[in-house]
């Protein structure tokens, strides 16, 4: 049995670009392959990539491992993890890290039950033990608790969550070397086809991105109570969110969901109108530096994240709030 | 068409966060007086299989596992509209991961002998794991399409409409498959008198890990092991903003997050 070594990740890629995830990634690989003294590869695979192995050289790859063929333009489990599989093959890395991403939360357990080892998704930190064992970090019991797991079976596979590591500083000085591999892919393997890809338009700022989010609870109770959130959001140059419920009653987008498995929001500001603060939706946003909540019950869970709270009914205090917000921000 | 949902009981998610407990040295989170039900991802993934019945008449199986599986939790899946279940219950089933209950999901989903589409939901409210339903694809040699939040049958193919960070895309995969199931596919139904009624009559089938050719299972079958469980730090008092009126607070607020710099 091959003796496992070294650190490897899973660097996406778009429109001719490493996507932060990659990058993010090679910050962290990067930090875990310096404290087992080995070394840091790099797989990018897709159509038309070659080019992307030196924009990861300079981000700390020590080795790049390349798979261009047409067959890997889109995520296709069939395509990716017998690749993912045969790079493994030939390398043996101790750790493979994923971005927590659309392929990573489908390829990342795939890959880990084809080679019979274990992967930890949505994982928050990442740490070596004395044994060179990989300490995955995840929230679970939807954010209640924080479990550190770890395996003895090789590779240790897992998914980060994104904007938890930074991307390193590019070093144009990195030397590193890049090694095409031969993605031997049979087309009639393909069980999946991908018929369209649709790209939602989004009013405004990206949840994400947003430093300033208002977000929504059951309280809020209609698509018209949302417009008063939109109102104030838009007055902040933030965007609005919600918890399950509004987006299951089909007051607001799918998309707005901020949660454990919807979006994970890090503004400077979140203010939280109408909404309980269930675990679930605590993680999607216990990243926030601020949050600011109004309730009408006092021993709603969301004001133990809160640095400011109003205990009341939102549609006597939130009015007065915004009319009040857009004088000061006038002066 | 034949679909095997994959069911889930958990403690209720919706119980206020100080009803979790760590109990550290036995590495678990324990949820006393909490009542047991099906998860709500699960839920979905029923939901998603009862749809596909309203259409087509396909006959849908639950699935469930566990040490000791309460009844209540389990049969509201007959009777939601489920036409059988089938439980894995033993005490050897007991504190497994992803690996040991995909293992012994699909040694139940194989003996089952007919399956057409298997159903999971994308991640249970426990552990949030989300590899069940790829787990159990990798073990039958299944394709999977994940996250999904719509699912309709295609001639002999299933199409998929699956998630994806800024919208959808939709997939086609051959049949038998697996489809793990997201919120998004719409409100669970509510159980109606007939089928609790009908519920009443229908027996689950029972499977110990000996009837599904599993030798070990369960805590002795697992990949991944849990070195610590802690409880997340948030240590911050809320200072609660005051006035005669809620209009008053609510400017008074205004005021300080002004004063704060926060807006």
């Amino acid at each position: 049995m091959a003796e496992y070594k070294g650190v490897m990740i899973f660097a996406e890629s778009a429109g001719g670009r490493l996507q932060p995830t990659g990058k993010e990634l090679l910050g962290c690989g990067r930090k875990l392959a310096d404290e087992l003294g080995e070394e840091l590869s790099a797989v990018i695979a897709g159509d038309g990539i070659a080019d992307l192995a030196q924009q990861a050289i300079v981000l700390g790859a020590d080795r790049v491992y390349i798979a261009d063929n047409p067959m890997l333009k889109d995520y296709q489990a069939d395509a990716y993890v017998p690749m993912m599989q045969s790079v493994i093959r030939q390398v043996s890395p101790r750790f493979l890290l994923l971005g927590q991403t659309d392929i990573g939360k489908d390829l990342a357990p795939r890959l880990a039950f084809r080679l019979g080892t274990a992967a930890v998704l949505d994982c928050v930190e990442l740490a070596v033990d004395d044994e060179k064992r990989l300490l995955m970090t995840k929230p679970v019991y939807g954010g209640n608790a924080l479990a550190t797991f770890t395996t003895d079976s090789c590779p240790q596979i897992a998914a980060v969550r994104g904007k938890v590591y930074s991307p390193p500083q590019p070093d144009s000085s990195r030397q590193g070397e890049v090694i095409a591999i031969a993605a031997d892919i049979e087309p009639t393997a393909i069980r999946t086809k991908v018929i369209e890809k649709v790209t939602e338009a989004r009013e405004g700022i990206r949840l994400e991105d947003a430093s300033v989010v208002v977000g929504g609870g059951r309280g809020i109770g209609s698509a018209e109570g949302f417009g008063q959130l939109k109102e104030l959001a838009d007055l902040l140059n933030g965007a609005v969110g919600a918890t399950r419920p509004p987006c299951d009653n089909g007051w607001v987008a799918d998309s707005a969901q901020i949660g454990l498995t919807g979006r994970i929001i890090a503004p400077e500001l979140y203010l939280a109108i109408a909404l309980s603060g269930a675990s679930q939706h605590v993680s999607g946003c216990s990243g926030a530096k601020n949050t600011v909540a109004i309730n009408k019950d006092a021993e709603a869970g969301i004001f133990n994240v809160s640095r400011f709270g109003i205990v009341g009914d939102w549609r006597k205090v939130l009015p007065s709030f915004t009319q009040k917000a857009r004088q000061l921000l006038n002066d | 068409m034949n679909i095997i949902v994959c069911v889930k009981q958990v403690p209720d998610p919706e119980a206020p966060p100080t009803s979790f407990e760590i109990d550290a040295e036995n590495k678990k989170v324990t949820a006393a007086g909490v009542p047991l039900v099906l998860d709500p991802y699960s839920e979905y993934a029923l939901e998603a299989a009862l749809k596909l019945k309203d259409a087509d008449g396909s006959r849908v199986t639950a699935l469930s596992l566990g040490a000791e599986l309460s009844r209540d939790a389990v049969k509201k899946a007959l009777s939601m509209g489920a036409d059988e279940l089938i439980l894995l219950e033993d005490e050897a089933f007991a504190g497994g991961d992803s690996w040991s209950t995909a293992c012994a999901l699909a040694a139940a989903i194989k003996k089952t002998g007919d399956y057409d589409l298997i159903l999971c939901g994308r991640q249970s409210a426990d552990w949030d794991a989300g590899q069940t339903g790829c787990g159990i694809a990798e073990l039958l040699d299944l394709p999977a399409v994940t996250i999904a939040r719509k699912i309709e049958l295609s001639g002999d193919k299933v199409r998929v409409e699956r998630i994806t960070d800024d919208g959808y895309e939709v997939i086609e995969t051959t049949l038998p498959a697996v489809v793990t199931v997201s919120n998004e596919i719409g409100e669970p139904r509510y159980p109606t008198i007939r089928g609790i009624m009908a519920a009443k009559k229908i027996e689950p089938i029972i499977w110990k890990p000996a009837d599904i050719g599993l030798e070990k299972t369960g805590e002795a079958d697992r990949k991944s092991k849990i070195v610590k469980l802690t409880k997340p730090q948030r240590d911050i008092e809320c200072q609660f903003i005051e006035g005669e009126t809620p209009e008053e607070a609510g400017a008074r607020l205004a005021l300080r997050l002004r004063q704060e710099k926060l807006i």
